[in-house]
């Protein structure tokens, strides 16, 4: 069952290096049970927005709750997906060893994953069609194949809320397709997910919630209320020329709802 | 050589220094594989060099050479060092490849004036300081490994105690810190037991070249292995065998000083390493390489000869060299692949130097052109 408290919500959130605000008084509140993409340009403080909720980032100010309790307390229920781009592949290490370090969280100090926890990690690689590269180093990954081991990582997490950093990410067409269904499966399992996504085409057709954000939030909400033309101007400061596919132009939120069945079908 | 070993168990000068060596080259090795595969490898050089006025210090305040005292100074200034790189970096515009360059020629420049004010003015009590440059291995004795042991020993028993979470912080701290483990923590840790590791051994190796332990023996391991484990051990290996064959060999030569040698030995690892291993190495790459594109030129005339016998219409019809030498424009090797074919049974010559298909050489093509979805404009009737 969805909790009553809402998955996430922020409050009066900023962030700054060195003197100037990345993010700047973000109040934000995030439905359990939804699905909700983050867009905003380069540099628009997306992956810093979840990094100062995760706390690997310190806010200058602001509040950040989840399912009404604090992140130290509620850090059992949170999954990470950082950008791929983030870590050294090159490391010496195979997929199923990364699943494993899903599951440190829980394993605690010191104790070393035992038989059991190798079994979730390959059910994880399983779910996201990875199970024949289990042994496989790294390194000899295609990129869609690494997303697919980070998300694996997140699933062993057995989270409630999911944040993930641009999951979809240099992944083609059909890998794109197959990670999409996974958060809609994640999603109908009564998990809450929260993910930056760079490709605005889509954004209405995979995800119910969206936040607009650069520096500042510019809008959040149903995608058919806030993904508008006007929004985006906003967001990206007038110079995105937005061109849905097969579409014109979106005009105003009044069709929306049409379009989302549209897409849906 | 069988002599020099043989030594090993009965000379004690050479036992102790090979022990030391050994020593510092399995923790240098197994804490070494972190600081690489972190991209510290220069944090190490700027550690060691850093260590030298802490040695100085640790001299003038307890006026004794014991290895404890000087160890517990190179570690201070060391760690100093490595705060003021850190610091330098996360609050001024300075890179960090500067910071580390600014804190070593820095300390080491202090550790210098102090070594020569020293020489002038602490009497004969301080003779042997300077020899914490490159290293003095012959000067080791008995309690000095002990010491080396002990403290090498916590630190690997450190790093193996919380292998997983130097794991974590080593390939995605954001991740380590989203699942609450104190990451600054850790990696204050495992820069410290990094010091330890440097400190042992540069009364043996020195502070200039101490850093080549560090990073050496962890270089050579990884072109070996694509796992941390086994990287770990492997480094440690090589660590130890080129502490103790350095120590061998410098003893037996005159005039040779152990830490270069050993240095050297870790450099022939490493040479070897990036030459012969498996998968990464150097020759192998070259060996993979030639193999792919000799196999793809054979498939190239194979095809080109398809291509020429669907043109006709029969797959035995001859043609010369030098036709399929213009149809792989430059190419003047044509004539060597068609023998190599020949070989294989997929093409044969015919009494007047021309080239045709065989059958097999037709079925070869049709599976080559099929895989490569690469389709002659006509087709072929069987001859």
């Amino acid at each position: 069952m969805p909790d009553a408290d809402p998955a996430l919500t922020v409050r009066d959130l900023t962030v700054a290096y060195n003197e100037e605000p990345v993010l700047w008084d973000i109040d934000w509140t995030v439905p359990a049970g939804t699905l909700t993409g983050i867009v905003g340009p380069n540099g628009a403080g997306k992956t810093t927005l979840l990094q100062a909720i995760l706390g690997i980032e310190t806010p200058a100010a602001g509040q950040v709750r989840i399912f009404g309790q604090s992140y130290e307390a509620a850090r059992d229920r949170v999954g990470y997906v950082p950008q791929r781009g983030s870590v050294d592949w090159d490391f010496p290490t195979d997929a199923l060893d990364v699943v494993l370090m899903g599951l440190y969280g829980r394993l605690g100090w010191i104790r070393r994953p035992g038989a059991e926890e190798k079994e979730e990690a390959h059910a994880a690689l399983e779910q996201v069609g990875m199970a024949d590269y289990a042994d496989r180093q790294i390194s000899q990954l295609s990129g869609g194949q690494q997303q697919r081991v980070f998300l694996a990582r997140a699933l062993v997490q057995e989270a409630d809320l999911y944040f993930m950093d641009e999951p979809l990410q240099g992944v083609d067409a059909t890998t794109e397709r197959a990670l999409f269904d996974l958060l809609r499966t994640l999603q109908q399992r009564d998990c809450t997910v929260v993910a930056v996504h760079h490709d605005l085409q889509t954004v209405p057709e995979y995800f119910d919630r969206v936040l607009l954000l650069n520096v500042r939030r510019i809008a959040s909400g149903p995608v058919e209320e806030v993904f508008t033309e006007e929004n985006l101007r906003r967001t990206y400061g007038g110079r995105v020329g937005f061109l849905r596919k097969n579409e014109s132009p979106i005009s105003d939120s009044a069709s929306a709802p049409n379009r989302k069945e549209e897409s849906r079908a | 050589m069988l002599d020099l070993f043989s030594q090993l168990l009965t000379d004690y000068t050479l036992r102790t220094v090979a022990l030391g060596a050994a020593t510092l080259g399995i923790v240098g090795g197994g804490l070494g594989s972190y600081a690489v595969l972190r991209g510290q490898s220069l944090l190490g050089d700027a550690i060691s060099h850093a260590a030298l006025p802490g040695i100085a210090l640790a001299f003038l305040i307890t006026g004794s050479k014991a290895p404890l005292p000087l160890m517990l100074g190179a570690a201070a200034t060391g760690i100093v060092a490595t705060l003021f790189i850190i610091g330098v970096t996360n609050t001024t515009r300075v890179p960090y490849d500067s910071a580390l360059a600014l804190a070593l020629s820095a300390f080491f420049g202090v550790g210098l004036v102090l070594l020569t004010y020293l020489q002038q003015h602490a009497g004969a009590a301080q003779a042997g300081l300077d020899s914490f440059l490159f290293g003095q291995a012959a000067a080791l004795v008995e309690h000095d490994v002990v010491v080396m042991a002990v403290l090498g020993g916590i630190a690997l028993l450190a790093l193996l105690l919380f292998w997983k979470e130097f794991k974590l912080l080593a390939f995605d701290p954001d991740f380590g810190r989203s699942l609450g483990f104190p990451i600054r923590m850790l990696d204050i840790v495992l820069t410290t037991l990094l010091v330890v590791a440097i400190v042992i051994g540069l009364q043996t190796v020195g502070v200039v070249l101490m850093s080549a332990v560090i990073v050496a023996p962890a270089a050579a391991a990884r072109q070996w292995t694509d796992r941390l484990s086994v990287m770990v051990a492997l480094a440690a290996t090589f660590g130890a065998l080129s502490g103790v064959s350095g120590a061998v060999v410098s003893g037996a030569t005159a005039n040779l000083p152990t830490g270069p040698t050993i240095v050297l030995c870790m450099g022939t690892v490493v040479i070897v390493s990036l030459l012969l291993a498996p998968n990464r190495g150097l020759l192998w790459r070259w060996w993979r390489q030639w193999r792919t594109s000799r196999r793809l030129r054979q498939e190239r005339v194979l095809y080109d000869l398809y291509t020429l016998a669907a043109k006709h219409g029969a797959g035995d019809r001859p043609h010369e060299a030098a036709t399929l030498d213009a149809m792989v424009s430059g190419s003047t090797r044509t004539a060597y692949v068609l023998r190599r074919l020949a070989e294989q049974g997929l093409v044969a010559e015919t009494s007047d130097e021309r080239w045709h298909l065989t059958d097999e050489g037709l079925e070869e093509a049709r599976r080559l052109a099929d895989k490569r979805n690469l389709a002659p404009d006509a087709t072929i009737d069987d001859a």
